[in-house]
């Protein structure tokens, strides 16, 4: 189809101002909260019901079209990274809550309802959304589904997929389908739902979402913990975990972070090199128990300083530091490039020494901060994009860190995704035969390919390729496919 | 590109306006020479946009965006959700950080045309990104740079520009504004708008002049304040006040209680007799050089005064005084003595409670709903200073208003250039200070007040509103509630 006859289809779909075409509005959607990787879409376009999502697909599947969806646009690894001569589909417009329903503790959203807009419909009545990203207040629950987003809180409450029980998605070929139970508590058949929270959008795109709401604990105490430096505090985690407690968080940030925090939201942290946060919630006696021997935990790694949160407004300075972690490395560098490693916690002083080392070797600096308390680090590698050569330099630094994450047994990403960023690394991870496995599941749903191509998988692969050595495909052999 | 931008403009409207609207007795600015010309010209086909021009490269090398603090943005989006138009339509180009992509992409090799300056026209500058933004990026003055450079570089339509010159020529202009005044309120009196609407020729007017028309607040009479207003008890300041130009000629009661006040807490009170506009209107919509003029005069006037401080009631003004020092940067003449001036700013309340309150506060027993004004909250961080100064008096209950982040919609001139936005935004907010269920809105800014006014009315409500400074002078005199609560 012609571009022109396609702006006027999509038009006729969703009115003039639901179709995004000129080129300079096109260049703010090229990339999402990951800036390395740019690509104009063809066009943007902005639906306001499932019906009207249901329309688009089916015109891309009839034409060939790749598309590619979107939320706020604040992803870390690409994910909605547009993809060239193909639609980005925008639902930031489709931000209604469609359905409360207290007793049964169910949230039915659209997917641009904003992650923390649950909880603020929820919170009166007791209730709260557990899943919490950092960027909460901004990332939406369709991209968070996606992504199976984590959170600071999912040490104790679980990821995304542990939250959703039902979800209405519209299928690459335009039909709409069901998936998982709503609000009765499970169904039988395979666990779609499993399959498609955090398939980074390659099998659908989610119009529909049901969610589970928990129960407001009846006590929240938070602390946070001053100590020399990272093996201190990592001693202090492993401690903690060790007692047998699992708190709702402990999140850990290194100098550098702190450093930058301290300039961007002021939380007056103390003056340290590594610095823990915890929380536990729960019944107040138990919180109470709990929370003197985290404390004396602490005060045994060698915590120089203790603070107890007095009130909400100072448990939410805490935590304002640390929500603001990411952002805020725009006060000490231009650009950062962010890893989403998971190692097991044990491993923790090895990996933070290995990629100290690192950083010296390439002359970058990485600030730390992690969701210690479940081993899922965010190193952030500081660099400058007008330094020629710096980002390669950055990008390559992370890969090693990647690296040096899987040799101590960990995994590439904890919520953050693989996305366009970190395809390059699954083969480092898993072994062909697991590969193929995940693209015969992907080829179920999408065998063309036009759902979110070119993610998560390191080389397009066509899906009437057989599994095993490499043989040349039949297409490709009739010259009507070429392999990258 | 879409029909909500690009909105009216259409033929007919020309031909409506040219029989209706401009050259009969009621119009806005009749009588008030140039201002009405201006006035005449602009309402025939107001709110044509798009001049089809195009400016290649987007910016001059006089002031562009600065490309090092464009680079403080890291795109991580926290700045979406408290932005008004991005909440309205949930586009990325009307966010700030799509507009700081646009300003980078301006600066590396897009042209500026309709478009472009579209989405930067559309952008408040109510600066909640700011407060948002946990990069520390600074946005005002990356929006201000871009702003000037496109009132330089872009060719707006001739409709266009007539309408934003009939603004300038009557807002900054007190007596202007009131001249203006006088016919608008006979045209009050005679409830001539009324008439027009019932008879639906109101409904036929290009959306710019009916928000103008459904903005104007009832004409007051005026209150004076005397050059010099003596302290009660020992004097503890001497201070300067502006008493600005919407402000002076539509809320001269929130001057006379700033006076008031001030005076009740030691402070020997200059008004300067020669003050004219800040510039705050001028700068926000980037016409520079007239808005340097302005802050050259403003700072020459008050300088003739030994002042230990200059204080603002208007939150917008307030917020452009500050930035003096950065305006006139480039002036040997003025640098210096623009940041002496700046550093001696203060917002009432700020300067209320540095001061620390000493006069007897009587109590007031009302409910009060405290709006923050954009340029107040955001632009200058002063929350907690108006909300403690209204907590200080006895039986006061200060609530708060849902989603307290997101303008108004007035913004400077904005509710007259963009109206549809605007009144969006209005509604919204309306509807929030009425889900407050206080008896009262109080909020330190007139484009507040008259945009939030207007909105409650299209919603067929009302309520008393008031500044801060003249509830805590209610206080002072010990009026009784109901006095307040006609305001």
């Amino acid at each position: 189809m012609e571009r022109t006859q396609l702006i006027s289809t999509m038009e006729s779909i969703l009115g003039p101002e639901g179709v995004i075409h000129e080129r300079e509005q096109l260049r703010t959607y090229e990339c999402d909260g990951l800036m390395n990787y740019r690509v104009i879409p063809d066009l943007v376009v902005l639906p306001e019901s499932a019906g009207q999502v249901q329309q688009i697909v089916r015109v891309c599947y009839e034409e060939g079209i790749p598309f590619v969806a979107r939320g706020s646009g604040t992803g870390l690894s690409g994910g909605a990274l547009p993809v060239e001569s193909g639609i980005l589909i925008v639902l930031a417009r489709m931000r209604r809550i469609l359905d409360v329903d207290i007793p049964n503790q169910r949230v039915t959203v659209e997917p641009g309802v904003v992650n923390l807009w649950v909880t603020q419909e929820v919170a009166s009545e007791g209730y709260f959304y557990a899943p919490d990203p950092s960027s909460q207040l901004v990332s939406s629950i369709g991209g968070n589904f996606a992504e199976n987003s984590g959170g600071v809180h999912c040490l104790k409450y679980g990821f995304t997929t542990n939250h959703v029980t039902g979800a209405e998605v519209v299928l690459p070929d335009g039909s709409v389908a069901h998936i998982g139970g709503g609000k009765a508590p499970d169904e039988p058949g395979y666990d779609l739902l499993g399959a498609f929270v955090g398939s980074e959008g390659t099998l659908g795109i989610a119009t529909k979402i049901t969610l589970r709401i928990v129960r407001t604990p009846e006590s929240v105490r938070t602390l946070i913990a001053a100590f020399e430096d990272t093996e201190k505090a990592g001693g202090a985690v492993s401690g903690i975990i060790g007692s047998g407690c699992v708190p709702a968080g402990i999140e850990m940030m290194d100098s550098l972070t702190l450093e930058a925090v301290e300039e961007a939201v002021h939380p007056h942290y103390p003056e340290c090199g590594a610095l823990l946060l915890v929380e536990l919630d729960g019944p107040e006696a138990e919180v109470e128990n709990q929370f003197e021997q985290v404390i004396k935990i602490c005060e045994e790694n060698g915590s120089s300083e203790i603070r107890v949160a007095k009130d909400d407004a100072e448990r939410a300075l805490f935590w304002k530091g640390r929500k603001a972690a990411f952002g805020a490395m725009g006060r000490i560098a231009n650009d950062y490039y962010v890893q989403d490693g998971v190692i097991p916690r044990t491993e923790l002083p090895a990996v933070l020494k290995k990629i100290s080392d690192l950083s010296a070797e390439y002359g970058l600096r990485v600030a730390n901060v992690f969701h210690a308390g479940d081993g899922n680090l965010h190193p952030l590698v500081l660099y400058d994009n007008n330094n020629e050569g710096e980002a390669e330099r950055a990008e390559e630094l992370a890969g090693e860190i990647i690296r040096a994450c899987l040799e101590h047994g960990g995994s590439l990403t904890g919520e953050h995704g693989i996305g366009e960023d970190k395809k390059k690394y699954m083969p480092d991870m898993f072994t062909a035969d697991d590969l193929n496995v995940m693209q015969l599941l992907r080829c179920a749903f999408d065998p063309h390919h036009l759902c979110n191509p070119g993610k998560v998988f390191p080389t397009p692969r066509l899906c009437a390729e057989r599994p095993g050595p490499f043989r040349v495909h039949p297409l490709q052999e009739a010259g009507l496919a070429e392999m990258f | 590109m879409t029909e909500r931008r690009n909105g009216e403009g259409l033929p007919q409207d020309k031909a409506m306006t040219n029989s209706i609207g401009a050259g009969s007795p009621e119009d806005v600015g009749q009588g008030v020479g140039e201002a009405s010309e201006l006035a005449e010209e602009a309402t025939v086909g107001a709110g044509r946009r798009e001049s089809g021009k195009t400016s290649f490269p987007a910016f001059d090398t006089h002031h562009p965006p600065d490309k090092a603090l464009i680079d403080e943005c890291v795109h991580c989006g926290f700045c979406l959700p408290t932005c008004p138009t991005y909440v309205l339509f949930g586009e990325e180009m009307d966010s700030p950080r799509g507009r700081i992509y646009l300003m980078n992409k301006g600066l590396e090799e897009e042209p500026l045309n309709d478009q472009m300056v579209r989405h930067f026209d559309l952008c408040l500058g109510c600066m909640a990104c700011v407060t948002a933004c946990p990069a520390g990026v600074q946005y005002e003055k990356l929006i201000e740079a871009t702003r000037a450079q496109v009132e330089r570089r872009y060719e707006r339509s001739p409709e266009d520009k007539a309408f934003r010159e009939m603004i300038f020529n009557l807002f900054p202009y007190p007596n202007r504004l009131r001249l203006a005044a006088a016919p608008m309120k006979l045209y009050q009196r005679f409830g001539i708008g009324s008439r027009l609407r019932k008879a639906g020729i109101m409904d036929r007017l290009p959306a710019r002049v009916r928000a103008m028309e459904a903005l104007l607040p009832e004409v007051p009479k005026e209150e004076k304040i005397p050059e010099t207003t003596p302290p009660a008890g020992e004097k503890r300041r001497r201070v300067g006040i502006l008493t600005g130009c919407v402000q002076r000629v539509f809320f001269s009661r929130v001057n006379a209680a700033t006076v008031r006040v001030l005076a009740a807490e030691g402070c020997e009170v200059v008004a300067p007799a020669g003050q004219g506009c800040c510039g705050a209107l001028s700068t926000h919509a980037g016409r520079e050089e007239e808005s340097l003029n302005f802050a050259r005069k403003t700072i020459d006037t008050f300088e003739e005064y030994d002042l230990d401080n200059v204080i603002v009631n208007a939150a917008g003004c307030g917020s452009t005084m500050k930035e003096y020092g950065h305006l006139l940067r480039d002036d040997p003449e003025y640098a210096e003595r623009a940041k002496e001036f700046s550093a001696k700013v203060k917002d009432v309340t700020e300067f209320l409670q540095e001061l620390g309150p000493v006069a007897e506060r009587h109590p007031l027993p009302v409910s009060v709903a405290y709006h923050d004004a954009c340029h107040l909250a955001h632009a200058q961080g002063i929350r907690s200073q108006p909300r403690q100064s209204l907590k200080q008096i006895p039986g006061m209950d200060v609530r708060e208003i849902r989603e307290a982040e997101i303008c108004c919609g007035s913004a400077g001139i904005y509710n007259m250039v963009e109206p549809e936005a605007a009144s969006e935004l209005g509604e919204r907010k309306a509807k929030n200070v009425l889900a407050a269920g206080a008896q009262m809105l109080v909020t330190a800014n007139p484009g507040c007040t008259l945009q939030i006014r207007a909105s409650l009315k299209k919603l067929g409500q009302d309520m008393p509103m008031a500044h801060p400074v003249e509830v805590v002078d209610a206080s002072l005199r010990g009026e009784p509630v109901e006095t307040l609560l006609q305001r």
